[in-house]
């Protein structure tokens, strides 16, 4: 990574493949929490089998960028790092897709 | 073939990794641990007298062997009272391994009576932890522990194991072979043939040696290339030891209490080839101003390090000593090696001009007297722990020809307690060798009660306890920074250290109400068993050469004249 893996508009996208378990989030976040590295949008998606997610991190394309990867990679968990150019577009569709489950209203009974 | 709970499986595990110890503490949410753990016939268990004692006892065993080394705490407080000696153990790459008990698993979540989420708090101090949610996993997870920990740069790994995954029955019909460190890739050999040009072309280059070269044993290799490309060498406060102190290539310690030529000598440098140090600010002080003219060789086993502080021209991620090695054959054929007359007569001249030469040390009654005298007694055998403050730093300017893993000493994370109980779990892993804590009086208040587990140990302990009746180098920065206000470091009360040790059924002496110091010295550091010897020393004695936090190196106070400051 570096200057000429900087997307144009100032983001990159992190896809972690990491192991599906339930302290996985909890690692990934929190590494990025205690460095200091600020994450503007986050998707995880549950990938075939079960066995492992994908997880989405949008982040500022600063010049930490490298430090940032070489950190997630020594996560145990983090099975695969791969960064891509990005804008915050695929993020805000996501508002769209959710959509759908919006219109009935929330329920009612959930945690009343 | 297994057949037991999971708790025997656990044991079974670690008597197959080939654990000989393990200190800890028994409660309600690791008791089946306990009954599996006293039926073993190959693990001797050892009971600490507080949770971070037991972290602190396998820090000892593994700083000193290079082995993971286990400890046992249970859920709540017990499993938070480890955090500090994990979080020790992070900052300077330690291998242990922390197994928790936590409550059973259908009580997770509900505030049950001894539960705290271990695994979340101990998420950012660890280099990996499990929450084992089956009996199933255990086959795995255990020898994964003893993998993560020992692999790479090696790192604590804590494993919390509820209370019914304890319990519930389990059948294998084998067990793992006992996991071993993943094997390290060479470091690439393009990246070394370049490092090696860098250092044919530099003029003035310096070596500077951090803790990762004593991890990886390459002290040897360290000093092969030093002398074969004629390389002045400094070291971190992990990496002191790793050349002998008369070398004429060593430049002793670098940054805050380093040496006076060291850091004069840094400003100066063409080169930098840091190897196995990750550039700590107490090691570089101001980083702009760090070696301001000079290009940068990094390497390092953990990739993240490099890049991370300071732009390296030249990275090389890989085992350090294998980085060294490959290095060796390189240099001095046919550079500026056999060319550096003008360089290393500059570095002779600067040594020369700034003697590291300390007040006092043929008296074991002064600061720097009883670190220097303590070494000549005990001679090249010895394992030397520190405690954290001045006697710490004395001990790193003073002590006679250390010598890596055994120099124990809390670099990271600067843990005041540190001492005893690490120099315990020394002793215990090298009982044929004497080992020497020094202390002082508000480091060694911190974990106090293991005095108790040396006592019933019987270990070859020797506690020497510089003792200024406050925190020195907390009044030292307040006597230097805020205007002499000396404030909240005094302690008022005056302690018996001798009839405290005694209490604890632990032999002590004072060594100032002694006629003869030093046959009294002699005959403590050399007579079996633990011992505490108490030497006044005054709070006022501040340990110099210093670089203000926050300034640059070559900006450090005093030192100019050692032998004339200081000193009782």
């Amino acid at each position: 990574m570096g200057a000429n893996g900087i997307g144009t508009n100032g983001f990159m996208a992190l896809r972690l493949t990491v192991n599906n378990h339930p302290g996985v989030m909890s690692h990934v976040c929190g590494l990025f929490a205690r460095r200091a590295f600020n994450v503007e949008g986050i998707l995880v998606t549950p990938q075939q089998g079960g066995d492992t997610s994908r997880i989405w991190l949008v982040v500022h394309a600063d010049d930490r960028l490298g430090q940032m990867i070489r950190q997630v990679r020594k996560l145990h968990d983090v099975l695969e790092v791969l960064a891509f150019e990005a804008d915050q577009s695929a993020l805000s569709r996501m508002d769209e897709c959710m959509a759908g489950w919006e219109q009935a209203g929330p329920c009612a009974e959930a945690g009343m | 073939m297994f057949e037991g709970n999971g708790a025997e499986l656990v044991i079974r595990l670690l008597e197959r990794q080939g654990v000989k110890r393990i200190p800890g503490i028994p409660g309600g949410a690791n008791l089946p641990l306990y009954d599996a753990l006293g039926a073993s016939r190959q693990i001797r268990h050892i009971l600490a007298r507080h949770e971070q004692g037991a972290g602190f006892m396998a820090q000892g065993m593994a700083r000193t062997t290079g082995a993971p080394a286990v400890f046992f705490a249970t859920s709540g407080p017990g499993a938070t009272n480890t955090l500090t000696a994990i979080a020790d153990a992070k900052l300077d790459s330690v291998p242990i391994i922390c197994i928790t008990g936590q409550v059973p698993s259908s009580l997770i979540g509900t505030d049950a009576f001894q539960e705290v989420d271990i695994y979340g708090m101990s998420l950012p101090v660890t280099k990996h932890n499990f929450l084992v949610r089956s009996v199933d996993e255990l086959v795995h997870v255990i020898p994964e522990a003893f993998r993560i920990a020992s692999s790479g740069r090696p790192g604590p790994v804590l494993v919390d194991i509820p209370k019914d995954v304890q319990t519930a029955r389990v059948s294998l019909r084998e067990l793992p072979e006992p996991a071993q460190p993943d094997p390290v890739e060479a470091p690439d050999a393009q990246a070394i043939s370049q490092a090696a040009q860098m250092i044919g072309q530099a003029s003035r280059p310096i070596l500077m040696l951090g803790g990762g070269v004593a991890a990886s044993g390459a002290s040897a290799a360290a000093r092969a290339l030093a002398e074969a490309a004629s390389l002045p060498s400094t070291m971190s406060l992990l990496g002191l030891g790793i050349l002998p102190d008369a070398h004429p290539l060593n430049l002793g310690m670098l940054g805050m209490h380093g040496t006076r030529a060291a850091n004069i000598l840094l400003e100066e440098c063409d080169l930098l080839i840091v190897a196995g140090a990750r550039l700590d600010d107490r090691a570089t002080g101001r980083l702009e101003r760090f070696c301001p003219a000079a290009r940068l060789i990094h390497m390092d086993i953990d990739q993240s390090e490099l890049d991370k502080l300071k732009v390296a021209h030249l990275g090389i991620t890989g085992d350090v000593g294998a980085s060294l090695a490959a290095l060796l054959p390189l240099v001095g054929a046919n550079g500026k090696e056999n060319d550096r007359a003008a360089w290393l007569a500059r570095v002779a001249e600067c040594k020369a001009a700034n003697p590291h030469t300390f007040p006092g040390l043929d008296n074991p009654l002064t600061p720097y007297g009883l670190v220097r005298v303590t070494g000549e007694l005990l001679g090249q055998d010895a394992i030397v722990v520190t405690d954290v403050g001045q006697h710490q730093m004395r001990a790193a300017q003073a002590y006679p020809d250390l010598k890596p893993r055994a120099w124990l000493t809390s670099g990271g994370l600067g843990t005041m307690g540190f001492g005893l109980p690490t120099a315990i779990g020394a002793a215990l892993a090298n009982p044929a060798r004497p080992v020497v804590c020094f202390s002082g009086d508000g480091s060694l208040q911190m974990n106090i009660q293991e005095l108790a587990t040396a006592a019933e140990l019987g270990v070859n302990v020797t506690v020497v306890l510089a003792d200024n009746g406050g925190l020195g180098l907390v009044q030292q920065q307040q006597d230097l920074f805020y205007g002499r206000r000396i404030f909240g470091s005094d302690y008022r009360v005056r302690i018996d250290f001798v009839k405290i040790a005694e209490g604890f059924g632990v032999r002590a002496l004072d060594l100032n109400e002694s006629r003869d110091p030093m046959a009294d010295l002699e005959r403590a550091l050399k007579r079996e068993g633990p011992c505490l010897v108490r030497v006044p020393v005054q709070a006022e004695d501040n340990v110099y050469p210093m670089v203000p936090p926050g300034a640059a190196n070559i900006d450090m106070i005093g030192g100019e004249t050692c032998t004339e400051k200081g000193g009782n």
